[in-house]
């Protein structure tokens, strides 16, 4: 069942901005950008649509190593360049408004990019034993 | 009359009496379909545990060798989950919501053997 | 040269539903600069699918709104039938349309009635939700929950209605639509909502397009985007053209919106006509393996849900990107410059949904 073509382009990070003045150039918007860690691989998409068409491009970086922003040329990614340094971690370099990881405020800093972010159950028990004692 | 705008809604309004309902003195709205809380027959349960696995709030705990069921009725999201997942048929959701509580936890323990099923809330 | 100073604007202000904060950098009364924060509401629900079975999540990404919840259960599901190549029984597709119809009125009611409180409309905002709890209890009645319905799966939908209670539930529309027409001509036409409206907030079609503005939101500007014109579900079979006003200000996102509660019970009409006898659902086989960006209309404007999986029974990793995201670089434009008492219809106005955003 498909209901629309979606175009998946792998392009390498240096060649990111060019591709991306192409797209905005085109008359093409920014659907988003959005993030995933497979392995040890950070895969970044950036969505753009032009009258319903669907089109990727995707780049991959790893640990450390930095992603140049595209929000000289649409204004409106620093959003979700933020959200992607806050939740992953992947520096983004030279961000419109960038908030320094301010955000999406998390007490685990890249909770995206971590093995476990699981909630503690013997902790849970013993508040709730705490609770009954209480009453 | 742009400054009037709303009138006509006031009297078809007025009409029609209250569109709200006394609640604790007349029973809250429940369809057949209302996704209340849920019930267990106890007796056919075989405590495979595939209502927990499936849970998507933890909220259900099975104890298979001394044969307990644990619902927490706080966690439960009344999503039906379990109802589907069960194999034996002996999950059923009611529609009717749980009474309100002043404090938690409100979990029920269902313990399968021969005799009766016994129910045990704690508080 | 007056003195600038900075007002915070929320998270907690009367007018806002959901938090998010603002920083306004004031001159007088004007707004010069707005630069939004969110980050209070952050659950991690896209990380719980790395943990539960793929079937079993459709629950989660149905919790990730409380509005919209429906339409998100459809952008996942749909998601992965795609991934799977799952042929949905077209009565489940008509049945998913008619209740993603159904949470648009609800929603679009609710914000109705919250853009009239905004201003300080109260009998307004109380006439709204009025309606709006007609629509609940058709939801109720036919899903078993008000907001979450929890009634899409993935190869399906997991209750039918019956051909009677369509019928029925038509008939009911036929008397609420006259209902939504009193309220929409006290939007359209009343002094006080165009005093309040009429202007403000403007942001012109090649802004909101360049922004990624999505939705009511870039309608109102006269960009006419609408994804289900991409024809996902049973949109494909029925007869609609997305509504578009050109004024770009809160009164034209307003008119959208109000104009949209009408296409809406059209919508439900032409489908419960068109409806088809079968099956609701189809057996789902094995683990999807593949990727897709599936996307929906939600009453606030474009969702989209990435799924990639490797055919495990957990999925690798989605992403939702919910239209209130999108909307925030829009929303900060249209601050800049606006007056400080114009702030909570502004912001009200692209229909704010925090806890979506953040997921």
């Amino acid at each position: 069942m498909t209901i629309e073509e979606q175009k998946y382009t792998d392009i390498m990070k240096e060649d990111l901005l060019k591709n991306v003045k192409d797209k905005c150039e085109s008359g093409y918007r920014l659907v988003q950008i959005g993030c995933g860690k497979f392995g040890d691989i950070f895969e970044i998409n950036y969505s753009f649509e032009k009258e319903y068409s669907f089109e990727n491009l995707r780049i991959k970086t790893t640990e450390g190593e930095k992603v140049p922003s595209i929000s000289d040329i649409y204004w409106g990614s620093f959003i979700y360049e933020n959200e992607i340094h806050d939740l992953f971690g992947v520096e983004v370099t030279g961000i419109n408004l960038d908030f320094k990881g301010n955000l999406i405020r998390t007490t685990v800093k890249a909770p995206f990019n971590v093995k476990n972010v699981t909630k503690v159950k013997p902790e849970k028990k013993e508040t709730a034993e705490k609770k009954t004692e209480d009453n | 009359m742009k400054l009037f705008s709303m009138t006509k809604t006031i009297f078809k309004t007025l009409g029609r009496g209250p569109s709200t309902i006394r609640y604790p003195k007349e029973p809250a709205k429940r369809y057949e379909g209302t996704r209340g809380q849920v019930e267990i027959k106890i007796e056919d349960c075989i405590f495979c545990g595939l209502c927990s696995m499936h849970c998507p709030s933890d909220a259900i705990t099975v104890d298979k060798p001394v044969k307990i069921w644990t619902i927490d009725r706080f966690r439960c999201i009344s999503c039906n989950s379990c109802v589907e997942a069960c194999p034996k048929n002996c999950l059923c959701l009611n529609n009717v919501y749980h009474e309100p509580v002043l404090n938690g936890p409100l979990t029920e323990s269902f313990t399968g053997s021969a005799e009766p099923a016994e129910v045990s809330s704690e508080n | 040269m007056s003195r600038r100073i900075v007002v915070p604007f929320g998270p907690q202000h009367p007018v806002l539903p959901e938090p998010i904060h603002l920083d306004l950098v004031l001159e007088d009364e004007h707004v010069i600069e707005a630069i939004p924060s969110i980050g209070y509401v952050h659950r991690g629900l896209e990380k719980l699918v790395e943990k539960r079975d793929f079937k079993d999540f459709v629950y989660i990404a149905e919790r990730i709104c409380g509005i919209c919840s429906f339409i998100h259960s459809v952008g996942y599901c749909q998601g992965i039938e795609n991934i799977m190549d799952i042929e949905v029984p077209k009565r489940a597709q008509y049945l998913r349309t008619i209740w993603s119809e159904y949470s648009r009125l609800h929603s679009h009611l609710l914000w109705l009635g919250l853009f009239a409180d905004s201003m300080g409309f109260e009998n307004l905002f109380m006439n709204s939700w009025r309606i709006r709890e007609k629509i609940l209890d058709a939801m109720e009645e036919t899903t078993g929950g008000r907001v979450i319905q929890g009634s899409c799966k993935v190869g399906g939908v997991r209750r039918d209605i019956s051909d009677s209670k369509l019928k029925d539930m038509v008939k009911d529309l036929d008397i609420l639509s006259s209902d939504i027409e009193d309220l929409c001509h006290v939007f359209f036409d009343d002094d006080t909502v165009i005093h309040r409206t009429k202007g403000v907030g403007v942001i012109s079609k090649e802004a909101a397009y360049s922004l990624g503005a999505v939705g009511p939101t870039a309608r109102g500007s006269g960009v006419s985007t609408d994804i289900r014109k991409t024809g996902y579900v049973a949109y494909a079979d029925l007869d609609f053209s997305p509504v578009v006003e050109t004024g770009g200000d809160c009164y034209a996102r307003c008119a959208v919106r109000a104009r949209e509660l009408l296409q809406s019970v059209d919508i439900i009409k032409q489908a419960v006509d068109a409806v088809p006898s079968g099956d609701i659902d189809v057996k789902v086989k094995g683990n999807p393996d593949g990727e897709y960006f599936s996307r929906v209309e939600q009453p606030r404007g474009e969702c989209l849900h990435y799924i990639k999986a490797n055919g495990k029974k957990n999925i690798l990793r989605e992403r939702v990107r919910t239209p209130t995201t999108a909307n925030i670089p829009a929303l900060v434009k249209m601050l800049g410059g606006c007056e400080m008492a114009d702030v909570p219809v502004i912001v009200l106005s692209i229909d704010p949904c925090i806890g979506c955003a953040e997921r």
